[in-house]
């Protein structure tokens, strides 16, 4: 296959997968090449929470730019993507995190995301197997979940449909001065080559300032009506937010057929995939805190999975400075299926030179690449968000 | 039901059942002429491999859910239900 | 709780393997999920054969703490084990770890198998002695191994009126194994023949093709080459031989060679302080479990010499085990039994034309739910290797479908703060 592509996506999961949909329908020759299977990574062994989130403008800016790109593709997709707007319930514990709700509904609405707020008794009445008494909560109607292998697989398949190949299960070994050299000697070439690649995007890029943050997840059985919303605590944004240490937070979800996916947790160092049981354990006696019946439910599996986190939580987007053959499509952290989409119009955009519909500059990896002397540790420091 | 032997009532969707100690929930739940779940698609299932593993032969038993009636014998008193 | 030695499975190895131990005057818990010992070989309910009777008793006067109805589901650091009962959770501690998990059947897809009252060969038995009544019943034994005539004997016995019994395997490969195991006159008698009161009913190179009925199963048609007939039937008890059950195994670390827990001579896996015997390292029958379980039990106690002594006698027997997958392997006209909607997947109801299509085990999975249920892929798992000759993924915790609460509490009773 040594032959020449305006561009070629490394990685088929749901960002790779939404990147080569919007370059091949806009007419560029795109191959994408996946190792594995088409969203078998950490589009996997995610939660496929379509959540607007506000750690930051530009992370609020990217993530609500995207989310309505998922609704306006909802009609289109296939039923196995399980689109279903089931909203998040962010909840508070106490009044101190009423006060966050009230601060949050704020924020929200001057992006223009609609927001209600429940008071403990609405919210008892929206989740009746919430723990009581709660506060209350911020409900966020617009959010919603998917199922995100086949999500990942349907993008995939309407690249294929534009005009893009797939090559799999193929592996990138080097990636860079146009040219993606694969594990069975070929070589692509290429105008651009973009890493959409996640946690395993420092294989390529060393230099990249992306770290594994390993999370795990536990499924139960079909309990149907035991949650409605995905309900996420409050203190959430204090765990997520840490850059160093492991955390967990109380973070459930309903899917469509009744199961609830429990999660979740946050760790970096541990870079192997096997259960950490200290973890799970804490982050199941968080979710029996906020939610005791799940104590009685039936676990049917565990997982883990790898985000690739950023030291400032916003993802890279954009040209490497290093090689301007490389474009970058990683460092979602938890964030990748939701803001896939968005993340394929901006790859598209600029290798289309179009407009972007948001500023992209908050995204550019050219702001680490600043400072690259003064190293990730360094840039985590003065960096104040999360993801 | 075999005659000089103990018997244990219990009720398989509020119908009594009368069986030896010795049965399992799930020969219960197919003596009183039913089946032990509906498949996600709808589809009556029944046990299949009788040991455990199968997962066909999931019913509520006193209130809770997913028990694997092949792995559990009949006691006085069970509420045993199914689709 | 702590012991010497922990055997998880009470069949034969590891009723073997717990009262050998104990007999060495180590502390023994054996730990199983069923409600009775005897695994499902010799499943309780009716009477056993002499041996089976022995070893029961030996494991009843024995000091092997028996702990029934208990599913283990974890293995959260080396040393401990978890298991489940209900609402409780225990933490079982143990210096040396005996596996004798067993096997389960192999059921294949064919269309109406989902059917209400189609079981598996074994499977039908394991409910016929949890009080299913059978008798007057129109019985089909279905499938493949010595365990079919055992089946239609004992189903026999209790009253059903056996219908057919269809073995797969031609009869010259079933004669020739039988011719074979002459020399072995137990291992005979405990397969085949153990159906000459049925025997007039079998056919060989024979199989279902499809089950029919409303509600339940009414009829079965079945196939012998270019014949296709149909019987009617109220049960149907199909099962393709055994598999091995490893994950526990899996989940622990130990090294697997092409689908069985790779041992020594003494049965020592690859991870240190663990053992495995019995069907888990190769379907070898009643007699090869109760000689490994016994050499897993001596060896796992430091009676090295007295294991190495078991082990000469083992492998005379491992003839049996090869001549045993000879003679009952698989027609590949089987792939063709399910049509393009018959369910493949039970727990997520995942038919057959959707899985064809993926290339690979995960990609199935991810797309299509196959496995996903809480059977964990026991089932599909196993027919898709014979189908699309897919490899399930690793296994993780939990092995069975656990409580969260229990889940929870692994880290707290593995760790040292505190005993279950």
């Amino acid at each position: 296959m040594n032959q020449s592509w305006d561009v070629v996506v490394v990685g088929g999961g749901i960002v790779g997968a939404a990147c080569a949909r919007e370059c091949a329908s806009r007419g560029l020759k795109t191959a994408v090449v996946e190792s594995g299977v088409v969203g078998g990574g950490a589009t996997a062994a995610g939660m496929g929470h379509i959540v607007v989130m506000d750690d930051s403008p530009a992370q609020l800016a990217l993530t609500h730019y995207s989310q309505s790109l998922w609704v306006a593709l909802a009609e289109q997709m296939p039923d196995d993507v399980e689109f279903e707007r089931c909203g998040t319930l962010w909840v508070a514990a106490d009044d101190e995190e009423m006060d966050e709700v009230r601060h949050k509904q704020v924020v929200y609405a001057g992006a223009g995301v609609a927001t209600e707020i429940l008071d403990g008794d609405a919210l008892a009445e929206e989740e009746p197997h919430l723990r009581r008494p709660m506060a209350g909560a911020l409900l966020v109607p617009s959010d919603a979940v998917v199922y995100p292998p086949c999500a990942a697989a349907w993008m995939m398949r309407e690249a294929v449909r534009a005009g893009a190949t797939l090559c799999l299960p193929r592996r990138v070994v080097r990636a860079g001065q146009g040219c993606a050299r694969l594990d069975d000697g070929s070589e692509l070439h290429a105008a651009r080559i973009v890493i959409a690649c996640g946690a395993d995007s420092m294989r390529l890029l060393p230099e990249i300032p992306v770290r594994k943050r390993k999370g795990h997840l536990v499924i139960t059985d079909r309990y149907p009506g035991l949650v409605r919303h995905q309900l996420v605590e409050l203190g959430y944004l204090k765990s997520a937010h840490s850059v160093t240490a492991d955390s967990v937070a109380f973070n459930v979800q309903p899917r469509r057929t009744g199961q609830v996916l429990i999660g979740s947790s946050r760790q970096f160092g541990d870079e192997g995939t096997a259960v950490d049981h200290a973890i799970l354990s804490a982050m199941l006696e968080r979710a029996k805190l906020y939610l005791p019946e799940i104590g009685s439910c039936s676990a049917i599996r565990v997982w883990t999975g790898f985000r690739a986190a950023t030291p400032d939580k916003l993802p890279l987007i954009g040209p490497w400075p290093g090689d301007e053959t490389v474009f970058l499509a990683t460092g979602h952290e938890g964030l990748g299926i939701t803001t896939s989409l968005a993340t394929g119009r901006l790859v598209a955009d600029h290798l289309t030179e179009a407009k972007a519909e948001i500023p992209a500059e908050a995204y550019l990896p050219q702001r680490f690449y600043k400072r690259a002397n003064a190293g990730f540790e360094g840039a985590a420091q003065e960096s104040n968000a999360h993801a | 039901m075999p005659e000089g032997k103990l018997v244990v009532s219990l009720t398989v969707n509020g119908q009594p059942v009368s069986a030896t100690p010795e049965t399992t929930v799930a020969a219960a739940v197919l003596i009183a002429g039913g089946y032990t779940r509906a498949s996600v698609s709808g589809e009556p299932r029944a046990p299949l491999c009788g040991m455990g593993i199968c997962f066909e032969c999931r019913v509520w038993i006193d209130g809770r859910q997913h028990q694997r009636s092949c792995q559990i014998l009949c006691a006085p008193g069970m509420d045993v239900r199914t689709p | 709780m702590r012991f010497d030695v922990v055997v998880v499975g009470a069949g034969p190895a590891g009723i073997a393997a717990s009262v050998t131990s104990a007999r060495e005057g180590r502390r023994v818990a054996l730990v199983d999920d069923n409600l009775a010992a005897g695994g499902q070989i010799w499943r309780s309910g009716e009477a056993l054969p002499r041996n089976a009777q022995k070893w029961i008793a030996a494991l009843r006067s024995s000091e092997v703490l028996h702990l029934r109805g208990l599913q283990v589901f974890d293995h959260p650091a080396a040393g401990v084990i978890l298991a489940e009962r209900g609402e409780d959770c225990v933490a079982l501690r143990y210096s040396k770890l005996i596996l004798a998990t067993g096997a389960r059947e192999l059921f294949l897809p064919f269309p109406g198998w989902t059917l209400p009252n189609v079981f598996g060969a074994g499977g039908l038995d394991a409910m016929a002695r949890g009080g299913l009544p059978v008798a007057g019943k129109r019985v089909v034994v279905a499938g493949t191994g010595p365990l079919l005539l055992a089946v239609a004997a004992h189903l026999a016995a209790r009253g059903a009126k056996i219908v057919a019994i269809c073995e797969q395997a031609p009869l010259r490969r079933v004669v020739a194994f039988a011719g074979r195991m002459l020399k072995q006159p137990g291992k005979l008698l405990q397969g085949v023949g153990y159906g000459w009161g049925v025997r007039s009913k079998i056919h060989f190179s024979c199989w279902p093709v499809a089950a029919y009925g409303k509600t339940a199963i009414e009829s079965v048609t079945l196939r012998k080459g270019k014949k296709q007939w149909t019987v009617f039937c109220d049960f149907l008890g199909c099962g393709f031989h055994l598999v091995p059950n490893t994950e526990l195994a899996q989940l622990i670390g130990c090294q697997i060679d092409e689908g069985f827990v790779a041992t020594d001579e003494l049965q020592q896996t690859s991870v240190e302080n663990v053992l495995c015997a019995g069907e888990p390292t190769g379907i070898g029958g009643v007699e090869m479990a109760l000689i490994e379980g016994q050499i897993a039990g001596l060896a796992a106690v430091g009676a090295v010499e007295e294991a190495r002594r078991l082990a000469r006698r083992r492998r005379k027997m491992l003839g049996f085990v090869s001549a045993l997958r000879k003679a009952y392997a698989l027609d590949p006209e089987l792939r063709r039994l399910a049509a393009e909607n018959t369910i493949v997947c039970r727990c997520e109801d995942v038919a057959h034309g959707a899985l064809r299509e993926h290339r690979c085990w995960r990609d199935a999975k991810l797309q299509t739910r196959c496995g996903m249920g809480p059977c964990q892929g026991r089932v599909c798992g196993a027919a898709t290797e014979f189908l699309f000759g897919w490899r399930a993924d690793g296994v993780r915790p939990p092995v069975f479908p656990a409580l969260v609460s229990s889940l929870a509490g692994a880290n707290f009773v593995s760790g040292n703060s505190s005993e279950a």
